[in-house]
């Protein structure tokens, strides 16, 4: 076989296809590059219709007395808002950033298990479509469907037969099960991938942040989804072969479900978490112009964030009346939580540090995160306070604070990395202006909606009631809270004018827009199916740095 | 007629009591509350002198080192790849404050869980259904619902024990100006106590999702002093004095299917799967809080309870209109 030498930026001209052949390309697919961008959208997708279900969820709110859809309407809607964002919205994004990311920063040609990766997509995507077919089909027979309205943490026995008729709530459990065997197979692929696929000269301590904190993601993956399926399955055998797991009217635990289920929870939402960790350590870099302040400690501070947040479950049960010695337990784990979390935040300061910093829109999404993420932290730190959460707990200033922590988190995070990631994914660049506005006006509506929650909290407003009564001193913040989710809603908008525009008629990017130093700004915009002519050799964390400064390259520092 | 006349000095005690409709957890007015507000406040204090630190960091670095137009375009700053004492210094800072928060919370989780109740204390047993609170007072042999009637002294000496059931699903119980929420669990028995310090009415919600109704689990404990305590509780003991004599009214009430599911003492009414409605009319609400108690209201609800509150499970029981205003009749004679 001939090898040629191609020079590392190869240009490359794409064939016309028609409609069909281009639509077989994609469903057919096994390229880690389509896979990812086919769960990005997705999720994208399934965010704006979580996205409407909280708009009208708002709109129920924003007034006392308010009578917009029924209780049982309500109650559902807030159940696949939740279902839908944490499982078909966070859970893809993980997916498809690792899926798009990893080979190409790798230096690799595609995912260890192509295959298995399309199989991972399809079954997700599948799981999605299970559990939205519950509206349709969700009382069987028995007359129209419905979705579930059991809350997305479903606790028992709220669950059982009893209190649940009909097969909504097995949608939810087949639903959430088969799309997560879509997340273990595509975290497993991106295990082995980080292992096996390294291109030469790339040792683990020369991943890229970005890959480092993606592995870990995918180990807690692997740790922390069976229980959860392990416990549907359980809820399954109770509904249909008179089990006795959690059905209290036979004998079963109430609190045994919510054990399971936070053993999987918590440790889920640092699962979501990571990909804004990942994408913050690298567009801080390079809109800094310096290397990420202490890896090794930045490194350090992710496992630890793993591990720890195997540890603290209970505290989502402070109120199920544990002993001081169980409560004050998970007290101290949650609060140890902070200390790897605080130097997460103090690196990420410290790279800005002594930097230039450009303020385009990924940076300005980055820099909001870390504001915005600071505050979830704290509030974070009071709710891990149990005699504190005793008043916290289940109160709106709960949703106040993962709010804070998965929109002004997470979403932040996203976005940061569509705006930074969509030149090499397209070719094309996102319109600054649009960007910016997108940014400024998504900041005060995240602001406007979330920051009243907590003090509704403080008032003693509980979370998931559908309607509550004038004269509690709930109405102006829930108005403002309201206001805030149409500004939000504006923000969306743009961005998604944005993203289309910018597809069809966007400036040329070239290949390295940001001026980068991971592998993936090497090779052309978009890249080939095969990524690399040529497999990469590198010597440091920042093989285009070295390329760019041969005169001062990384690998004598490393 | 003395005793209705008692009744209705009670009542008006009761509505001459202020009510604390906003449930501020930051304007406690019992012990638990007033620990928990206190802990909270050391928190805040914690958690904003970090904010404040951090957030002036980030600004300043942001502003002291954004990209200035004079500068070479392409030369790159300093690459500066980590400090090990620096890493060191803001690991070890954050552990010291970890540590004093845990060591601080641990003591008031220990003050609130392991106190053990005097001697003279007022035992309740409230078990959560779906969506009302059945409320017992085993030394007075008392049965009511949704509004908890206890004692309070400034000093805090009148304290409550509750012991929490529940009937179905998973409910929590918080008050938020007397105390945290303690979940309501069937198959097992949680205890929480309340001392309230000021004669008052104190609003407060179901806080754990238990389906359909859950928004309108409300909850009401009224806290009077001990004499007014005693006095409610020795009227509750009785019989309603209109179940002495067989009325009309009360003919119809019984001949219906309304007695299944509800309780009047001293008549053929025994059922446990509402609530007892022995004193129906001293309470102030109806169905757990949804609509206030008066006479109109009261018609609205045994009409059709669908319509106040949709999803409960008292049916509409398609009653003549000479049938409800019979039972309408009965109902309002339970002082």
């Amino acid at each position: 076989m001939a090898t040629i030498d191609y020079p590392i930026h190869q240009k490359i001209e794409y064939e016309e296809f028609s409609f069909s052949e281009t639509f077989y390309k994609w469903v057919a697919t096994v390229d880690h590059k389509r896979l990812g961008l086919m769960y990005i959208v997705t999720a994208l997708v399934f965010l704006v219709i979580a996205g409407i279900m909280a708009g009208v969820i708002r709109l129920q709110l924003a007034f006392p007395n308010g009578h917009i859809v029924d209780p049982d309407t309500y109650n559902r809607l807030f159940t696949m808002h939740g279902t839908t964002m944490v499982f078909l919205v966070g859970m893809p994004m993980v997916a498809g950033f690792s899926n798009y990311l990893v080979p190409l920063m790798i230096g690799a040609r595609d995912m260890a298990f192509p295959r298995l990766n399309s199989f991972g997509f399809w079954i997700f995507l599948f799981g999605g479509c299970l559990l939205y077919f519950s509206y349709i089909g969700g009382n069987g027979l028995n007359g129209a469907g419905s979705a579930p309205d059991v809350g997305w943490f479903a606790y028992s026995p709220l669950t059982a037969k009893a209190f649940s008729r009909g097969a909504s709530t097995d949608y939810w459990i087949l639903g959430i099960l088969v799309s997560g065997i879509g997340s273990i197979a595509s975290a497993l692929n991106v295990i082995v991938t980080c292992i096996s696929m390294r291109c030469p000269g790339m040792t683990m301590s020369k991943m890229p942040m970005f890959v480092w904190v993606m592995l870990i993601d995918s180990w807690l993956i692997v740790i922390a989804l069976p229980p959860l399926s392990a416990a549907q399955i359980m809820l399954l055998i109770d509904r249909f072969l008179g089990g006795t797991f959690f059905n209290t009217q036979a004998g079963g635990s109430a609190v045994l479900w919510q054990h399971f289920f936070w053993i999987f929870g918590h440790p889920e939402v640092y699962i979501l978490i990571f990909p804004a960790f990942a994408i913050l350590s690298e567009i801080i870099p390079v809109f800094s112009r310096k290397p990420i302040f202490g890896k090794p400690a930045m490194v350090g501070a992710v496992v630890a964030i793993g591990f720890i947040s195997l540890g603290v479950w209970a505290h989502h049960m402070f109120a199920v009346g544990m002993s001081s010695w169980s409560n004050t337990f998970f007290t101290a784990s949650t609060m140890l939580v902070g200390i790897p979390t605080g130097i997460k935040i103090f690196n990420w300061t410290a790279t800005m540090y002594g930097g230039k910093l450009r303020f385009e829109t990924p940076m300005l999404f980055c820099i909001a995160f870390l504001l915005q993420f600071l505050v979830a932290g704290l509030t974070g730190i009071m709710l891990s306070v149990a005699p504190f959460d005793w008043q916290l707990h289940d109160s709106y200033f709960v949703i106040g604070h993962f709010h804070f922590t998965l929109v002004a988190g997470l979403i932040f995070g996203i976005f940061a990395g569509i705006y930074y990631w969509f030149p090499k994914a397209t070719g094309k660049m996102m319109n600054e202006k649009l960007g910016k506005l997108h940014f400024w006006l998504f900041v005060i509506g995240v602001n406007l909606t979330f920051i009243p929650m907590h003090f509704l909290g403080f008032l003693g407003m509980p979370r998931r009631i559908y309607t509550y009564a004038p004269n509690r001193g709930w109405e102006t913040l829930n108005l403002v809270t309201s206001l805030g989710v149409v500004v939000q809603m504006i923000a969306i908008a743009i961005f998604i004018y944005n993203v289309l525009h910018s597809v069809l008629k966007g400036a040329k990017s070239g290949d390295d827009p940001w001026d980068a130093w991971t592998l993936e700004w090497a090779t052309s915009s978009p890249p080939p199916e095969y990524n690399f002519e040529k497999v990469p050799v590198v010597r440091s964390g920042r093989p285009l740095w070295d390329l760019k400064h041969p005169d001062d390259p990384d690998w004598r520092f490393e | 007629m003395l005793g209705t006349a008692v009744v209705a000095l009670l009542q008006a005690q009761v509505a001459a009591l202020p009510e604390h409709r906003i449930a501020d957890i930051m304007k406690p007015l019992a012990s638990p509350a007033e620990a928990e507000k206190n802990i909270a406040l050391f928190s805040f204090a914690i958690t904003g002198v970090i904010f404040v630190v951090v957030a002036g960091l980030i600004f300043f670095t942001i502003w002291k080192f954004r990209r200035k137009h004079d500068e070479d375009e392409f030369r790159e700053p300093a690459q500066v790849y980590g400090s090990n004492q620096i890493e060191v210094a803001w690991t070890i800072i954050p552990v010291l404050i970890v540590f004093i928060l845990i060591g601080v919370t641990a003591r008031v989780i220990a003050g609130v869980e392991n106190a053990s109740p005097p001697k003279d204390v007022t035992k309740i047993t409230i078990i959560g259904h779906q969506w009302w609170w059945e409320v017992k007072y085993p030394d007075y042999d008392i049965v009511t619902a949704n509004e908890i009637h206890v004692p309070s002294l400034p000093d805090g000496k009148a304290a409550t024990y509750l012991k929490l059931e529940s009937a179905d699903v998973i409910h929590s119980f918080w008050l938020p100006q007397l105390s945290g929420k303690t979940d309501l669990i069937p198959n097992r028995d949680n205890f929480m106590w309340i001392n309230p310090k000021e004669p008052g009415v104190y609003f407060g919600n179901c806080a754990e999702y238990c389906g359909t109704q859950h928004a309108n689990m409300l909850l009401r404990v009224i806290a009077q002093t001990p004499e007014d305590f005693k006095k409610w509780a020795s009227e509750q003991q009785q019989n309603a004095a209109s179940a002495a004599a067989m009325t009309p009214p009360r003919a119809e009430f019984e001949s219906l299917s309304c007695v299944n599911c509800h309780a009047i003492k001293g008549t053929v009414a025994v059922g446990k799967f509402g609530p007892d409605l022995t004193h129906l009319m001293s309470r102030q609400t109806l169905g757990a809080g949804v609509i206030d108690n008066t006479p109109a209201n009261l018609k609205i609800w045994v009409n059709n309870p669908q319509d106040p509150k949709p999803g409960c499970f008292m049916p509409s029981l398609k009653l003549t209109d000479s049938e409800l205003a019979q039972v309408v009749d009965y109902l309002g004679s339970l002082k």
